[in-house]
């Protein structure tokens, strides 16, 4: 079954291969770099955020300045946000972006107490093609410690700005970024007691955002596929809760297997062939997958509780689930194929919506106890359990691809007299700290992270 | 609790005989004959055998306790009545809604719905009415009908409705 593609798709993926055909690495012209004092370790604790000169890119036409201020501002957002950089006032910088082509005066920037510094060029072809340069410096070292240089169409530099993001966070924490990824989720408006909801996506820092559904059918829990082309999702289309594909390319929507009951609570595998979820027959709920090349349907719990909310480990050998077959809501690891099911949870109250790191080394959770949620991880084999934060209302972790940051939803109790209930995004550090609301144009909940853009 | 379902117009006419003499109306409905309403004609009572006589006359809805699939006293005393009219109109089918309350996650609140709404069928299916004519549908916490944080909103969205096709 297919339904109605409601609204045509962009054209990342030829952005995607102008960036990638032509990245470069810019030679540092230094002779082997001494140790560089430019790091930060991102495990303990609540760091002290690196101070760093963050230049408007140079030009060579008004229109590349304009690029280079953009870009900057992109940049200097994204490692803001992520509260392990602090980006220093441009008021104070003792250089300007052209003076900087011919040489850095570390021993100025040094007296801002800038210790890393980001320099760009932005140059134009008459057809359009735009070559962008970018370059980190090491200011206490006095020296480039990494640069590169991309090729796209004019309207690439956006997703420039998040790859040399990424390149500097790498650079600097020794993690991979997470700034060139996007976000699905559910767009929510209108009274509580008539929500419209709809799937909306948009970068991770809320730029070119869009709906994908028009809110006439109940949409919920989208998430990506590895390759950020593909979200499965559930759709109350037609009144029959099931799980369904969403390809952004096309905008094609299709049901997910012939299943004779509610289909929900889906995620992809790993490697992107399978699409893992709960089917309710009866009132009774266990956890299937659904082979995308064979269309083979695969039962891998057989048991009277409440088995839902599935997420494969990044190596797909094992799955985490929530049943209530102790008694409460409890999280549980099993293998791929449903053998030796282990419970990893014992404490007070209730713990749901599992979904195992990228890293493989954490399981983030939703936990209810007393009147309180909590977002919390915990080890796979049960120890280690932490929680992040907690509120009237917290729910549905995912990870940024680098398994540093978890988003997750906030909803405000209603009050008296039917005031509307409020639901926003946020982000947490893994460290507890950090927590920020990701901006929306309305309120939504059940965000996904997608991988970083291939 | 089946006068707190009655029409405004309805609670007008009875307004006298209610505190006195509740069971007239209950005998009507619950006693095996069709429920033609009381012979003094209510000149804008619902139809018999339409969806504003089931629930107004009947009770469309049962509640449950936190995170509870099985049904009270009172909820049985309502589904009873629901299948002896379902049994007196037999062309009629019907869709069970499984809702719970703000109180839980969004993916085990749709499995807890899928069991009020099945805990609604078995019964309904046992008192003798075809499955055939039963669909259910979960809507987990999507569909909450009274809107507010607090024990008498949950008490009153922790429901199973029954509706007439």
């Amino acid at each position: 079954m297919q339904a109605n593609a409601l609204f045509s798709t962009g054209g990342w993926r030829v952005v995607g291969r102008f960036v990638a055909v032509v990245a470069m690495v810019l030679a540092a012209g230094f002779a082997a770099p001494a140790r560089a004092e430019l790091e930060i370790d991102i495990t303990s604790g609540n760091p002290q955020p690196i101070p760093i000169a963050i230049t408007n890119f140079a030009g060579d036409n008004p229109n590349a300045t304009q690029i280079g201020q953009n870009i900057a501002g992109v940049i200097s957002a994204n490692l803001e946000r992520s509260g392990l950089f602090r980006p220093l006032e441009p008021a104070k910088f003792v250089q300007t972006p052209d003076s900087l082509k011919v040489g850095v005066r570390f021993a100025d920037w040094r007296l801002i107490q800038a210790q890393g510094l980001v320099t760009g060029t932005v140059s134009q072809s008459p057809d359009g093609r735009t070559r962008i340069e970018f370059r980190l410096f090491d200011v206490t070292a006095g020296q480039q410690v990494t640069g590169l240089a991309y090729t796209v169409q004019a309207d690439g530099w956006r997703r420039v700005a998040h790859i040399i993001s990424d390149a500097i966070y790498k650079r600097v924490t020794g993690e991979e970024g997470y700034f060139d990824t996007r976000i699905v989720y559910i767009a929510e408006s209108g009274p509580a007691l008539q929500r419209v909801k709809r799937l909306a996506i948009m970068d991770q820092d809320g730029e070119n955002h869009r709906f994908l559904t028009d809110g006439r059918t109940l949409v919920l829990t989208p998430r990506f596929s590895p390759s950020t082309q593909e979200i499965t999702y559930l759709s109350y289309f037609n009144n029959r809760p099931r799980v369904y594909l969403f390809n952004i390319d096309t905008g094609r929507q299709e049901v997910l297997g012939d299943f004779p009951g509610m289909t929900f609570a889906p995620r992809f595998s790993p490697d992107g062939n399978k699409v893992i979820m709960s089917l309710a027959t009866s009132g009774n709920s266990d956890i299937y997958t659904l082979d995308l090349r064979t269309r083979r349907q695969t039962q891998l719990t057989n048991h009277p509780g409440i088995d839902t909310s599935p997420s494969f480990a990044p190596d797909g050998s094992k799955v985490v689930f929530e049943s209530d077959r102790g008694g409460t809501q409890q999280l549980y690891t099993m293998n791929a194929d449903g053998s030796d099911v282990k419970r990893i949870t014992f404490g007070q109250g209730r713990y749901g919506t599992p979904v195992w790191s990228p890293r493989g080394d954490l399981i983030a959770f939703t936990r209810l106890a007393g009147d309180k949620f909590y977002i919390g991880v915990i080890r796979p084999d049960g120890t280690g359990e932490r929680l992040l934060t907690e509120a009237y209302h917290v729910e549905g972790p995912t990870w940024a691809p680098n398994g540093r940051v978890l988003m997750f939803f906030k909803e405000r109790p209603s009050g008296q007299g039917g005031k509307q209930r409020q639901a926003k995004l946020y982000s947490i550090d893994l460290t507890g700290f950090n927590e920020r609301q990701v901006l929306t144009p309305t309120d939504a909940s059940d965000p996904a992270w997608s991988p970083l853009i291939p | 609790m089946r006068f707190k379902m009655l029409s405004l117009v309805a609670v007008a006419v009875l307004a006298t005989a209610c505190s006195s003499k509740p069971e007239q109306t209950a005998q009507a409905t619950t006693g095996g004959t069709v429920a033609a309403p009381a012979a003094p004609a209510k000149p804008s009572g619902p139809v018999p055998g339409s969806a504003e006589d089931f629930i107004v006359n009947v009770g469309d809805r049962v509640f449950f306790g936190f995170d509870k699939f099985d049904l009270t006293p009172e909820a049985t005393a309502t589904l009873d009545r629901q299948a002896n009219w379902l049994k007196t109109y037999k062309s009629v089918t019907i869709t069970i809604e499984g809702h719970a309350d703000e109180r839980g996650t969004r993916e085990y609140n749709l499995a807890l719905g899928e069991r009020r709404a099945n805990s609604v069928k078995n019964y309904l299916t046992a008192m003798g009415v075809e499955a055939a004519r039963v669909q259910t549908i979960s809507y987990g916490k999507e569909r909450p009908q009274v809107v507010g944080s607090n024990e008498a909103a949950w008490t009153q969205n922790r429901r199973g409705v029954t509706v007439i096709n």
